[in-house]
């Protein structure tokens, strides 16, 4: 299986205070990661580093390698915009455009990179694929604001498959939705696998068994063991990722 | 058990329960008592003159006593136009830098210099227009505008330094530091969720500015556009000493006009005769009410959907 991402000796630190230690991972190509842990563990620190978000708050950077499709993302020779095209990222709470319509908050990446596509398909074709087509095709112009947290978190989604990323970033997506909402869009990032590949940060522990081919268990900043999801459940090789699986900490 | 109605603690409730509404009716009183003093004030000129005649007239001859407000009222929309459309790119330009862009030791220095130009006294800004603003646009700027754009009327005519664009240039200069510190504010509120998904769709930095930071910042930047907009109407000093004192209407620029503050300020103290007194009391009143009906028709704006 050939790996989209291979990640070696990563380190991050905002400011004095070290966020990662030592992450070795590789990210298999149109599979599921899921990256789990307890809180302040580095999860979201770990992805926002796959698409250099990481290095734009006050304070912050990292070191080490991050190759997608064996090119490396931190070389000067790379814009991270460019870079960001490529990997795209939901965010924890959706964050929709709240001066621009339905429409064009789907649009809104295709618009800025100057593709010439044609708009009214992606639209359809993005809306579809996050269940929000039926549920807006009548009211494409109005705000996206007035959409529900989980119609918005749905349209965050489908406006960074509008951009067709090959790398999907999620960052606890469902975390602020209800159950019905999770179900969608799990039941969504199940159908994108087979055309991206994904990294989702979840504190669910189920949904990872769920959704996910491989799981990789972060504490403190340390990777503390990956593999198989399956496998990484039931038959850990840790303790301290049996006592997390397990529910005894965390 | 609660507490009975006269606990200790509600007498501070209610002592501000008296006094609060106190103090909100003494500033509206103010204003009102205000008004009325002018309008009393400009009685004698609009018994002579009538009111149209008053806001209408172009012709301002105290010996003759034959009034008319429209040279001024030009002058102050003109001069005040002139700064905002000078200050507003300036001054959105240094917010963003100052929140997008600048480090923080640099934005430091910056919104320090910004501070001070706030608390320079208007004088200083007209003294400093006389002494190197006129000079400057007499020998080289008008010159040169006239050249490059003279097929606009705005541009034509001879270069005289003094008048309504040496006026706009200075209102611009003391608007600038209102209209950009409202702007930071306005630009600090701004989630950094919004900044952080445009970045990630592959925006650049500047492409994140237009496509979330712009539109989410438009309205506070226009009602900071408004509060300037304010401070420049009512200027009075600094305009009076570089805009050239002339009760003439033009279409350029170039030339030398008269606001409604500055008349005002310098023929008060020399107006002799009910009637004269009045035009200018007349005055105040035109200038309360260019200033109510510019910034009641903002908050129309600010109100409609097209802006949010």
């Amino acid at each position: 299986m050939t790996a989209k991402l291979q990640v070696s000796s990563l380190n991050a630190w905002f400011s004095t205070t070290q966020a990662l230690k030592n992450i070795n991972v590789e990210v298999a190509a149109n599979r599921v990661l899921a990256i789990i842990g307890p809180s302040g563990c580095g999860k979201s620190t770990f992805v926002r580093c796959l698409n250099r978000m990481h290095e734009l708050l006050p304070g912050a950077r990292s070191e080490g390698r991050v190759l997608l499709d064996g090119e490396d993302v931190y070389s000067k020779a790379l814009d991270p915009s460019t870079l960001r095209r490529r990997v795209g990222m939901v965010f924890q709470r959706a964050n929709v455009f709240p001066t621009l319509s339905i429409r064009d908050n789907v649009l809104s990446g295709l618009k800025l990179n100057r593709v010439k596509k044609n708009y009214q398909e992606v639209l359809e074709r993005t809306l579809r694929q996050t269940a929000l087509w039926d549920e807006v095709k009548d009211r494409l112009s109005s705000d996206a604001t007035q959409l529900s947290g989980g119609q918005q978190q749905r349209l965050c989604i489908a406006r960074a498959l509008a951009v067709e990323p090959e790398v999907l970033l999620m960052d606890e997506p469902a975390s602020a939705l209800d159950p019905i909402a999770t179900a969608k869009i799990e039941e969504l990032i199940d159908e994108l696998k087979s055309r991206y590949t994904i990294v989702i940060v979840t504190h669910n522990m189920q949904q990872a068994i769920r959704i996910s081919d491989f799981t990789a268990f972060f504490c403190m900043g340390e990777l503390i063991e990956q593999g198989a999801t399956k496998q990484l459940f039931t038959k850990p090789e840790k303790q301290q990722t049996e006592d997390y699986v397990t529910g005894k900490f965390g | 058990m609660l507490l009975p109605q006269t606990d200790r603690r509600h007498i501070g409730d209610r002592v501000f329960g008296i006094v609060l509404p106190v103090l909100g009716c003494a500033l509206l009183a103010v204003a009102l008592i205000i008004f009325f003093a002018c309008a009393k004030l400009a009685l004698p000129a609009i018994e002579k003159l009538g009111v149209l005649r008053l806001l209408t007239g172009s012709d301002w001859n105290p010996v003759e006593e034959s009034f008319g407000a429209l040279p001024f009222i030009y002058g102050t929309l003109v001069t005040s136009l002139v700064g905002i459309v000078l200050a507003l790119p300036i001054s959105v330009g240094l917010a963003l830098f100052l929140t997008e862009m600048a480090p923080r030791q640099v934005r430091v220095v910056v919104a320090m210099l910004v501070q001070i130009l706030a608390g320079i006294p208007s004088v200083v800004y007209g003294l400093w227009g006389l002494m190197v603003l006129v000079p400057l646009l007499r020998s080289t700027v008008e010159p040169a505008l006239g050249r490059w754009l003279g097929f606009l009327p705005l541009f034509r005519g001879p270069p005289i330094g003094l008048g309504y664009l040496a006026a706009g240039i200075i209102l611009a200069i003391m608007i600038l530091p209102t209209i950009a510190s409202v702007t930071v504010e306005v630009l600090r509120t701004m989630p950094q969720a919004l900044r952080e998904g445009a970045l990630a769709l592959g925006a650049t930095p500047w492409e994140a500015i237009r496509l979330v930071v712009l539109p989410y910042a438009r309205r506070g930047i226009f009602g900071a556009a408004i509060l300037g907009l304010g401070r420049a109407l009512g200027e009075t000093m600094a305009v009076t000493m570089v805009i050239g004192n002339q009760p003439e209407i033009h279409a350029s620029l170039f030339s030398p006009g008269y606001t409604l503050p500055s008349v005002i300020a310098n023929e008060f103290a020399e107006a002799t005769g009910a009637v004269h007194t009045g035009a200018l009391a007349a005055l105040a009143l035109a200038l309360f009410l260019v200033s109510l009906t510019l910034s009641g028709a903002a908050r129309v704006l600010i109100r409609s959907r097209r802006l949010r």
